[in-house]
């Protein structure tokens, strides 16, 4: 009995060692990939490298300001786009949630949800591209917007329902308003829950890249008007990491480091807007 | 706490809005940004003699190398200003656009045949060995045909591994232009075009990506344009011509190469000329826009913008070719190209 | 007392939502704002049903003049050549199912490994959330930099083993790819099984435990067979996400629209002939081909996608019943 009984044992521990180890593999290529980004990144970041326009092929130096501007601007329309169409779609889905309507709703998110980047930016392109005759930054934006819509719409779905059902009893029954309720009593609550949605929909979209190569396009030059092409940093690090310059593979670097540490920053930020809003 | 929130969305949204405001105001001023896509043939002469053109006359010119194929189909969907590209388009293609496009050439250059094999040895080919190798019935580098040819070379005992383009290319339809014309197996099996069911081989998009995986992958083979070998250092074939010469492609060999007669609308496959010292795979690229501007509501200032850009392009531009080793358009090319930009009218009229 | 709540919410409301009690401010003023905040949640919500039936039906009409000219032949054709025009999905197809299956296989054992841990040893405490940080960082991770960093890490390595195996050099190709894919999928995969194996009610955990159970013969005779279905819905949803990775997959695979001879060979999956083709296909047909591959593809991954959270929710369904 007693050498069975040990054999369990040891059976036992080895397992846990073996699942141990396994885990541990798992974090090998993960550091792997955030010590070389930083290794290669940061030797090439400075000054220039944050604010001057690329140089022409085969000459040393030159920034990717246009491609950190163009992130910029294609999250910011993305989040016009998406935040207050996913809110409000959020809100009917939950307010509403025995009609038929919705339950539509939130099957057509879970689907959405799982179309590949490449789709939609077809998508992009035949909806906002070809119609209109131009590569835009707007194109662009809203394609990366419909990639976020799924995202803040679960988001706020979720934290909507997790709000007591007595918090809107008690304030229509002091007398507000029903549309008041929900804006200015529910939502309120909601808060920190859509904001995660909306970091974390931020956070997906900066990396994307797919569904910028039809509608985006791309653009050398600093750009803030939407109605042309405009450059990205996904973009960017495609473009000159298959080619064979050395100084593009070093700005590529350095603008995949740019890009990990932007969705670092968002992930800390969702914790800590977790972490203060915990009512 | 709530008020601060309040602020912060007020100052997000004003922020956002001006930029926009900012960003629309620069649309209606003087400052016209051209846009261009198409071949990365010609990329490297493209970007810096863009760059220079900002320099001189403060015009944005936006041009993204998505090859040839790209090029053609972005200019046929009138999403661009013009396009790139290294194959011209064949008459049925034309017949079949919506309107009348132009072919401009821009320069000449070389495509070559480029490997990565130790020591970087100076190889001398033959059409009907590079043919074969591409069609993957040379297999190995060591094979009969390229020793007899290179006794002096140390060719190893490995496979060869052939890289082409994954995207719609000019460059590609220069090769397979030439190959088709000098080998009947080629011919018959793969043909020619910018996009083939190549037999053998990786892809790598665009000049950059084949030279990239050229760099990176021992014992493999590819052809780019001449630039993209040398500014990245990489050895390339010596090809014998159809008078029997064996060839150093450089911008002399192929300017040699286009004393030809050029036909009116300069549409001319110059691969396996007839000149004695001319590099039998070089060839022009052309920027194509359409005849009548007015299009897609494009306004007079954007056409004009649009025909002085290619204006400079065959005139003041050609200063660039030689240090990036494109060949300078011959004067009988100029001439045409001077013929034809003078045709491209807007609303009727003439622009120039 | 939800009874109760109920009742009165059916009093106290009109169909519109607003008071039938005598309200404290201006009624019309109420009624129109009432009116107006329901008809614009009431769009945004269609809205959101409109854009999914547009998706569809624009790639039904892009692939139209493909569907038309190939009809079924499009799935076993094997030649896709641009130069006649003659369009077939079979490598691209075979392509996508090799580098999803290889990258599912690669990473299941890593993935139920993280589930374990997470899930059964480590559940709370600095350790787990630790790798629960990691696991998330990797899922960060865009999938640019993810190709990215294989272009230059894993490939010259996956070069010097195919030197040493004798295969070409291509350094690219499927298992490449199918490496790095199995690397962005784990986190996926890992957090969904995690919640699944935590789901087991600790009675019938604990009657083996008081039975005499090793913890490796908990989790071996109770807790995965009990989340089976859970686990599996995990690599469901990990399958979805695998077939539509685009960017790292075209810059590993080598982009050769051939059927491979062996996992060491290049090959096109059909997110990334897409990626590739997409800005320069210059006949309508090549387009519509490729819309057309974009329309299967969007069917596959939905319905993978949909199959996984169909036996998620059934799954947690029937654990919280069990649970009370």
């Amino acid at each position: 009995m007693d050498k069975k009984i040990i054999f369990r044992i040891f059976k036992d521990k080895l397992f846990k060692f073996i699942v141990i180890c396994t885990s541990g593999l798992v974090l090998i290529p993960l550091v792997f990939i955030i010590l070389y980004i930083i290794k290669n990144g940061i030797s090439v970041i400075n000054l220039e490298f944050l604010f001057t326009l690329p140089k022409p092929i085969g000459e040393a130096g030159g920034g990717i300001i246009h491609s950190l501007t163009g992130t910029f601007i294609l999250i910011i329309l993305a989040s016009l786009f998406s935040i207050p169409l996913g809110i409000g779609a959020g809100i009917y889905a939950v307010e509403h949630k025995k009609s038929k309507v919705a339950k539509i709703i939130i099957f057509s998110v879970e689907i959405l949800q799982g179309i590949p980047s490449i789709v939609i930016g077809i998508i992009g392109y035949m909806w906002l591209v070809k119609p209109i005759g131009q590569f835009s930054a707007l194109s662009g934006g809203i394609t990366l917007g419909i990639m976020m819509l799924p995202i803040v719409i679960k988001a706020t779905e979720e934290t909507l329902k997790l709000i007591p059902f007595s918090l809107k009893e008690a304030a229509i029954a002091l007398g507000v308003p029903y549309y008041k309720a929900i804006l200015k009593v529910i939502l309120p609550s909601a808060k920190s829950g859509i904001i995660t949605g909306i970091l974390v929909g931020i956070a997906r979209i900066s990396g994307e890249t797919a569904p910028l190569l039809f509608t985006a396009f791309g653009n050398n030059f600093l750009n803030f008007n939407i109605f042309k092409p405009i450059d990205a940093l996904p973009l960017l690090i495609f473009n000159y990491a298959t080619s064979p310059y050395k100084e593009w593979h070093k700005i590529a670097w350095g603008a995949s480091f740019v890009i990990v540490i932007l969705i670092l920053v968002l992930n800390i930020s969702t914790r800590l807007v977790v972490k203060k809003w915990r009512t | 706490m709530r008020g601060k929130l309040i602020l912060f969305t007020i100052i997000a949204i004003t922020m956002t809005v001006l930029l926009m405001i900012i960003g629309c105001g620069n649309n209606k001023s003087s400052e016209v940004e051209l846009l261009g896509a198409g071949a990365t043939f010609p990329y490297p002469l493209y970007s810096k003699m863009f760059s220079e053109y900002y320099k001189e006359k403060g015009i944005r010119v936006n041009y993204q190398a998505i090859g040839s194929g790209g090029g053609i189909r972005q200019l046929l969907n009138k999403v661009v200003d013009f396009g790139g590209t290294d194959a011209f388009m064949s008459d049925g293609s034309l017949a079949k656009a919506t309107a009348k496009i132009l072919h401009i050439p821009t320069c000449l250059g070389a495509v070559v045949v480029t490997y990565n094999l130790p020591g970087n040895p100076k190889l001398k080919l033959t059409s009907d060995i590079i043919a074969d190798i591409f069609l993957g019935k040379i297999k190995k580098w060591n094979d009969d045909r390229i020793k007899k040819l290179n006794p002096e070379v140390g060719l190893p005992d490995s496979n060869i591994t052939v890289v082409h383009r994954s995207d719609g290319s000019g460059t590609t339809f220069i090769f397979s232009d030439y190959l088709s014309k000098v080998s009947k197996k080629w011919r018959e099996k793969v043909g020619r075009g910018k996009s083939l069911n190549w037999p053998v081989g990786l892809g790598g998009k665009g000049n950059p990506g084949v030279a990239g995986l050229i760099k990176q992958t021992p014992n493999s083979v590819g052809y780019v344009e001449l630039i993209y070998a040398l500014q990245n250092n990489m050895p390339f074939a010596t090809i014998k011509n159809k008078k029997g010469n064996f060839i150093v492609p450089s911008l002399k060999s192929v300017s040699l190469a286009a004393q030809i007669n050029i036909p009116d609308d300069t549409r001319i496959s110059l691969t396996d000329t007839d000149a004695e010292k001319g590099y039998p795979i070089s060839s022009f690229t052309w920027i194509i826009l359409y005849q009548e501007q007015n299009y897609n509501s494009r306004s007079y200032e954007r056409a004009k913008a649009t025909v002085d850009l290619l204006w400079w392009i065959i005139h003041n531009g050609q200063k660039y070719n030689k240090e990036l080793e494109y060949a300078p358009l011959p004067a009988s090319a100029v001439e045409k190209a001077e013929k034809i930009l003078k045709s491209v009218i807007y609303n009727g009229k003439n622009i120039l | 007392m939800e009874r109760i709540f109920f009742k009165f919410n059916k009093e106290i409301f009109s169909k519109r939502g607003d008071l039938k009690i005598a309200p404290l401010n201006n009624t019309y003023n109420w009624n129109l704002r009432q009116r107006i905040f329901n008809i614009v949640i009431f769009s945004m919500g269609i809205f959101i049903i409109i854009i999914l039936a547009g998706i569809l039906i624009t790639l039904f009409y892009g692939s139209f003049p493909a569907l038309k000219k190939f009809g079924l032949n499009f799935f076993i054709n094997k030649e896709w050549d641009p130069v006649f025009n003659k369009f077939g999905s079979l490598p691209v197809l075979i392509g996508t199912l090799l580098t999803s299956f290889i990258a599912l296989f690669i990473s299941i054992f890593f993935s139920l490994s993280i589930s374990i841990l997470l899930g059964e040893y480590f559940k709370k405490g600095g350790f787990s959330n630790f790798i629960k940080t990691s696991v998330e960082l990797l899922a960060a991770v865009p999938s640019v930099i993810y190709g990215f960093w294989g272009l230059f890490v894993i490939v010259p390595l996956i070069r010097t083993l195919e030197i040493k195996l004798t295969l070409p050099s291509y350094g690219v190709g499927i298992f490449t790819a199918s490496l790095i894919l199995a690397i962005m999928i784990i986190p996926y995969a890992a957090s969904i099984g995690r919640e699944m194996i935590e789901l087991v009610p600790s009675d019938i955990k604990e009657a083996a435990y008081a039975l005499g159970a090793t913890r490796y013969e908990v989790i071996k005779k109770v807790i995965l067979p009990y989340s089976k279905s859970g686990i599996i819905a995990g690599v469901f949803l990990a399958l979805g996400r695998a077939l539509g990775e685009t960017m790292a997959v075209t810059m590993l695979i080598g982009n050769s629209n051939f059927i491979p001879k062996t996992i060491f060979h290049p090959c096109n999956t059909m997110a990334s002939v897409i990626a590739n083709e997409f800005t320069e296909a210059t006949t309508e047909i090549y387009t519509s081909s490729l819309i057309e591959i974009g329309l299967i593809l969007f069917f596959v991954t939905v319905i993978i996608n949909l199959i996984g959270k169909y036996i998620i929710k059934k799954f947690t369904i029937e654990t919280r019943r069990e649970n009370g």
